[in-house]
C-alpha cells in the first residue's frame, strides 16, 4: 500500500507538542531554583498548579469529546501558573488560577490556538485581584531570611519607598528600606560598581514568585528556546530593550532624580520581567504572527510594563502589560501585513487641483 | 568569504540529501520492453495523437502534434510499434491519450550528424526549438519556444540559467554540469542566440561549488558577458521569481512575467536539451532523472527515454526496500505522489523518490505561531488564507494573495501543527477560479 498525499513530502522538525515539551524543559531549571530557594511548599504549589490544569483540561475534554492532553499545552499552562505564585500561597489559590486559565480563558474560546489571552497570565491576574493580600505575601529566599522586612520583594519595597516620597537611586532606596543583600553580591558590587540588588536578583537571591527569582536561569531557558527556534528574538529582545531604555530615561523620575538617571540592571532582573519576556510574551497563540507585528507587540509590552511599574499603584506590571497587548493583538494582526513579493503599487490618485 | 547572493524573504533549509546520488555517474537505462508516451507532457493543451494502433514508429518521429500556441509536439523516443492507445494518468494528475509503444530490439541512432546552428537567425532557432518539442525541464514544463519568443519592443536584459536545483535529493542538473559542461554551455549560447540578452547569469547553489568552479573555468574564453553566480543554499531558490530576485535583485510584479523585468529564466537541463536539438536535431525524447530516496536500494542518475515506466527505473536501481511507503515524482517539496508504479515519466520528470514511512500522523489546530508567515517567500499570510479556505471564504483568501502562492511548501514544511496548508491552497485556487 502506498501513501498518497499532497506535497511537501518532508517536514521540518518543529512540532507543536515537542515545542511545548521544550518550553517545559526550558522552564525546569528556574522552577527547580525556586523550589531550592523556597523549600518544599514551592514544590507543592507547582505540582498542585500542574495537576489542577491537567485535570481541568481532561474533564473539559470529556465534555467536548476531545483528548488534548497529548499536546502538553495544559502542563505548560499549569507550570507557568505555579511559577507565577508566591511560594507560601494557600494551595486553593493556584487551583483556582489553573482552573480559570483552562476553563474560562482557553476552553470556552475553542481550546488550543483560540484563546485570546495568555491563559496562565489570565489565571494569575484573576487570582491576584481576587486574593490580593495572599498573592502579595512573599517569603524571602531561605538563606537570606534575616528579619521581617526582608519579606518584601525589591519591587514592592521600591513602591512603598516612592509612595513615602523617598529620593535616591532605586538601590539606595532598597538599602534604606533594609532589604538584605548576600555577601557575594556585596563583594561583586564593590568590584564592578553594579548595584548589589541587581546582582542578587540576577543570581536568584531575591524574594518573589517561585519561577521568577533567578534571572540567570530564565535567560538560559530563553536562549534554549531561541536556539531551538521555538521563539524568535524579536519579542524578548525588543521587549527587554524598550523597557531598559525607558527605565534608564524616565526611571529616576518617581524617585525624584529626573530624566536619564534611572537604573537599568535592577529593573531588568527583578520581578517577573525575564519570565514574561521569554516565556509569556512569546506565547504563539496570543502574539502577532508577522515580524513587524511582533515588534509592535513587544514595544507595547515594554511601554506598559514601564508605565505600571513606575507610575502605577501596583508593584508589578509584566503580567498586566502582556495581557493588555494580548488584547490588542487581533488589531495589530488586522492592520500589520507583511510586504508581499512583487506587490503591485496602487496607482496614486492625481492630486492636481 | 563574500556573502553569497540569495533572495531575501522567507525560505527554508531542508536537509538536501544530495549525497545519496551526488556521485553517481549518468547511466543509460537499458531499453525497456514497452513505454507509455502521454500526450500531456507539458503545460498547456495536450498534443494531438496522430498514430493509430498498429502503426510503426521511428525514433524521433512526431507522434503527437502541438495543439495550439502553448503546447508542444511529442516525438517517439524509440523505434517500435504502437501496441495500444490508452488513457493514462501522469504524476501531475493530468489524464490524456497515450501511445503504448513496444520497443523494437534493434534501435537506430539517427542523431549522430552534427549541424551548424550559429548561422541560423534567432527566429529560425525558435522554430527549431518548437519543432523539437522542447519544454522547461525543471518541472513546470512550460513550452520553451513560447518562452524564448520575445515580443516586439521587449528587450532581454539578462538570461538567467537555473542550475539551482534547490529541491532535496535531486542531482540530475548537477550531474549534467559535472559530466557535460561544454554541451550545457553550448546550449546556453543557443538560448542566448534566441533571446539576445545583454548578459547571461548562471545561478548555482553553494552546495554545488565544484560545479561552479568547473563552469567558471570554461566560460573564460567565451567573449560574451556571462557569469557563474554561486548562491546561498536556500529553498525555493530554484523558483523563477526567487532566482530573479537573487541574481539581478528585481521582483517580478504580482501577476506579471519575468520578461516584464527584462529577464528570461531557462533551466539548465533545458539548455542541454537545446544543445542536442540544435546540434544533432534530436527532439526531446529522453532526459536525466534522479532515482533516489531512503527507500531505493541503489540511488542513480539515469538517462531514460520519455515514457519509461517508474517501475522499470526502480528495477534498474535494485528495487525498493521493504520499508518504502511513498513514491514521489519530482522533488520532496513540490513533487507528486503516485500510487501506481507503472505511471510513465514525462518531459518534466527530474526525480523519482522512494521514501520510507515517516510515522508522523501528528495534527493539532493552528496555534498562530507565525512560522508560515515568516517563511513564506512570497510574503503571504498562509495562516489567514488557510482559515478562510477552511470556512469557504475563497474570495477572502484570493484577496490575501492566494494566486501569488506557488505551492512551494515552505509553510507546510515549517508548520508545527502539520496543517495541510498546500492542499488547502490547491483547493482554494480551484474553487476561487470557479467562482470568478
Amino acid at each position: 500500500m502506498r501513501i498518497v498525499r499532497t506535497s511537501p513530502h518532508i517536514h521540518g522538525a518543529l512540532r507543536t507538542d515537542k515545542a511545548m515539551l521544550f518550553v517545559i524543559i526550558a522552564l525546569i531549571p528556574s522552577a527547580l531554583w525556586g523550589v531550592w530557594a523556597f523549600g518544599i511548599s514551592a514544590l507543592l504549589v507547582l505540582l498542585v498548579s500542574i495537576a489542577a490544569s491537567v485535570l481541568t483540561e481532561y474533564l473539559l475534554g470529556l465534555v467536548s469529546k476531545e483528548f488534548t492532553l497529548k499536546d502538553f499545552s495544559a502542563v505548560v499552562t499549569g507550570l507557568l501558573v505555579g511559577m507565577n505564585m508566591p511560594p507560601s500561597v494557600p494551595l486553593y489559590i493556584p487551583v483556582i488560577a489553573s482552573a480559570f486559565a483552562m476553563a474560562v480563558v482557553k476552553w470556552t474560546f475553542g481550546g488550543l490556538g483560540c484563546n485570546w489571552m495568555n491563559p496562565a497570565l489570565a489565571g494569575r491576574v484573576f487570582v491576584f485581584f481576587s486574593f490580593t493580600s495572599q498573592m502579595s505575601t512573599f517569603t524571602p529566599v531561605r538563606w537570606m531570611a534575616l528579619d521581617a522586612l526582608s519579606s518584601a520583594t525589591p519591587l514592592s519595597a521600591l513602591k512603598a519607598a516612592s509612595a513615602a516620597g523617598a529620593v535616591g537611586t532605586s538601590s539606595e532606596l532598597l538599602s534604606a528600606a533594609g532589604l538584605p543583600v548576600s555577601a557575594f553580591a556585596d563583594s561583586l558590587s564593590s568590584a564592578t560598581g553594579i548595584s548589589p540588588y541587581a546582582i542578587d536578583a540576577f543570581f536568584g537571591n531575591m524574594g518573589g514568585c517561585i519561577g521568577e527569582v533567578s534571572a540567570l536561569l530564565l535567560l538560559a531557558g530563553g536562549i534554549f528556546l531561541l536556539a531551538t527556534k521555538i521563539i524568535t528574538w524579536r519579542i524578548p529582545v525588543v521587549y527587554l530593550a524598550s523597557f531598559a531604555i525607558l527605565s534608564w530615561v524616565f526611571g529616576g523620575v518617581p524617585y525624584g532624580r529626573g530624566v536619564f538617571h534611572g537604573e537599568i540592571f535592577l529593573p531588568l532582573f527583578s520581578g517577573g520581567l525575564m519570565l514574561g519576556a521569554f516565556f509569556m510574551a512569546t506565547d504563539w497563540v496570543t502574539t502577532p504572527t508577522t515580524p513587524k507585528g511582533e515588534i509592535i507587540f513587544a514595544l507595547g509590552c515594554g511601554f506598559f510594563t514601564f508605565l505600571i511599574r513606575y507610575f502605577g499603584s501596583l508593584p508589578e506590571g509584566v503580567s498586566l502589560a502582556i495581557i493588555l497587548m494580548n488584547i490588542v493583538t487581533p488589531t495589530i494582526e488586522r492592520f500589520v501585513k507583511p510586504k508581499r513579493f512583487g506587490a503591485v503599487k496602487k496607482e496614486k490618485k492625481e492630486v492636481k487641483a | 568569504m563574500n556573502k553569497l547572493a540569495t533572495f531575501r524573504r522567507g525560505g527554508v533549509h531542508p536537509d538536501d540529501k544530495k549525497a545519496l546520488s551526488k556521485d553517481k555517474k549518468l547511466e543509460r537505462l537499458p531499453l525497456p520492453h514497452e513505454i507509455v508516451v502521454s500526450m500531456s507532457q507539458h503545460l498547456g493543451a495536450p498534443a494531438l495523437l496522430v498514430k493509430k494502433k498498429g502503426d510503426e514508429v521511428k525514433k524521433g518521429e512526431v507522434i503527437g502534434e502541438e495543439a495550439g500556441y502553448i503546447s508542444a509536439s511529442v516525438h517517439s523516443p524509440v523505434d517500435g510499434v504502437v501496441k495500444d492507445i490508452i488513457k493514462v494518468r501522469v504524476a501531475s494528475g493530468a489524464v490524456a491519450d497515450a501511445a503504448v509503444i513496444e520497443c523494437s530490439p534493434e534501435q537506430s541512432n539517427p542523431f549522430e550528424e552534427k549541424h551548424d546552428w550559429k548561422s541560423l537567425s534567432s527566429s529560425e532557432i525558435v522554430d527549431l526549438i518548437r519543432k523539437m518539442g522542447i519544454v522547461g525541464m525543471g518541472g513546470a514544463t512550460f513550452p520553451t519556444a513560447v518562452k524564448v519568443t520575445i515580443p516586439m519592443g521587449k528587450e532581454v536584459e539578462a538570461l538567467i540559467i537555473n542550475g539551482v536545483e534547490c529541491e532535496p535529493y535531486l542531482t540530475s542538473d548537477y550531474r549534467l554540469m559535472i559530466e557535460k559542461p561544454d554541451e550545457v554551455l553550448e546550449g546556453v549560447m543557443i538560448a542566448a542566440k534566441a533571446v539576445n540578452p545583454r548578459r547571461i547569469i548562471i545561478g548555482i547553489e553553494a552546495n554545488k561549488m565544484d560545479a561552479v568552479s568547473l563552469l567558471e573555468a570554461r566560460i573564460s574564453g567565451f567573449g560574451y558577458p556571462i557569469a557563474v553566480m554561486p548562491l546561498k543554499t536556500k529553498y525555493p531558490q530554484g523558483d523563477e521569481k526567487q532566482l530573479i530576485k537573487a541574481t539581478i535583485g528585481k521582483e517580478v510584479p504580482s501577476g506579471m512575467l519575468p520578461l516584464d523585468v527584462g529577464a528570461v529564466v531557462c533551466n539548465l537541463g533545458t539548455c542541454y536539451a537545446l544543445y542536442e536539438a540544435a546540434v544533432y536535431h534530436k527532439p526531446l525524447i529522453e532526459r536525466v532523472i534522479t532515482v533516489s530516496g531512503e527507500g531505493i536500494n541503489e540511488p542513480k542518475n539515469i538517462i531514460a527515454p520519455i515514457g519509461t515506466k517508474f517501475s522499470d527505473l526502480i528495477a534498474f536501481c535494485g528495487g525498493e526496500k521493504d520499508d518504502s511507503a511513498e513514491l514521489v515524482a519530482g522533488g520532496p517539496m513540490m513533487g507528486f505522489d503516485v500510487s501506481d508504479s507503472a505511471t510513465p515519466m514525462v518531459k518534466g520528470s527530474g526525480g523519482l523518490l522512494s521514501l520510507p514511512l515517516s510515522a508522523d500522523d501528528f495534527s493539532a489546530p493552528c496555534v498562530l505561531c507565525g512560522k508560515c508567515v515568516q517563511h513564506c517567500p512570497m510574503g503571504l499570510q498562509p495562516n489567514k488564507m488557510f482559515r478562510n479556505i477552511k470556512y469557504g471564504n475563497y474570495q477572502a483568501a484570493m484577496d490575501l494573495g492566494l494566486m501569488d502562492c506557488k505551492e512551494c511548501g515552505c509553510c507546510a514544511y515549517t508548520c508545527p501543527s502539520h496543517l495541510p496548508l498546500v492542499q488547502g491552497f490547491k483547493l482554494g485556487k480551484k474553487m476561487g477560479r470557479k467562482k470568478k
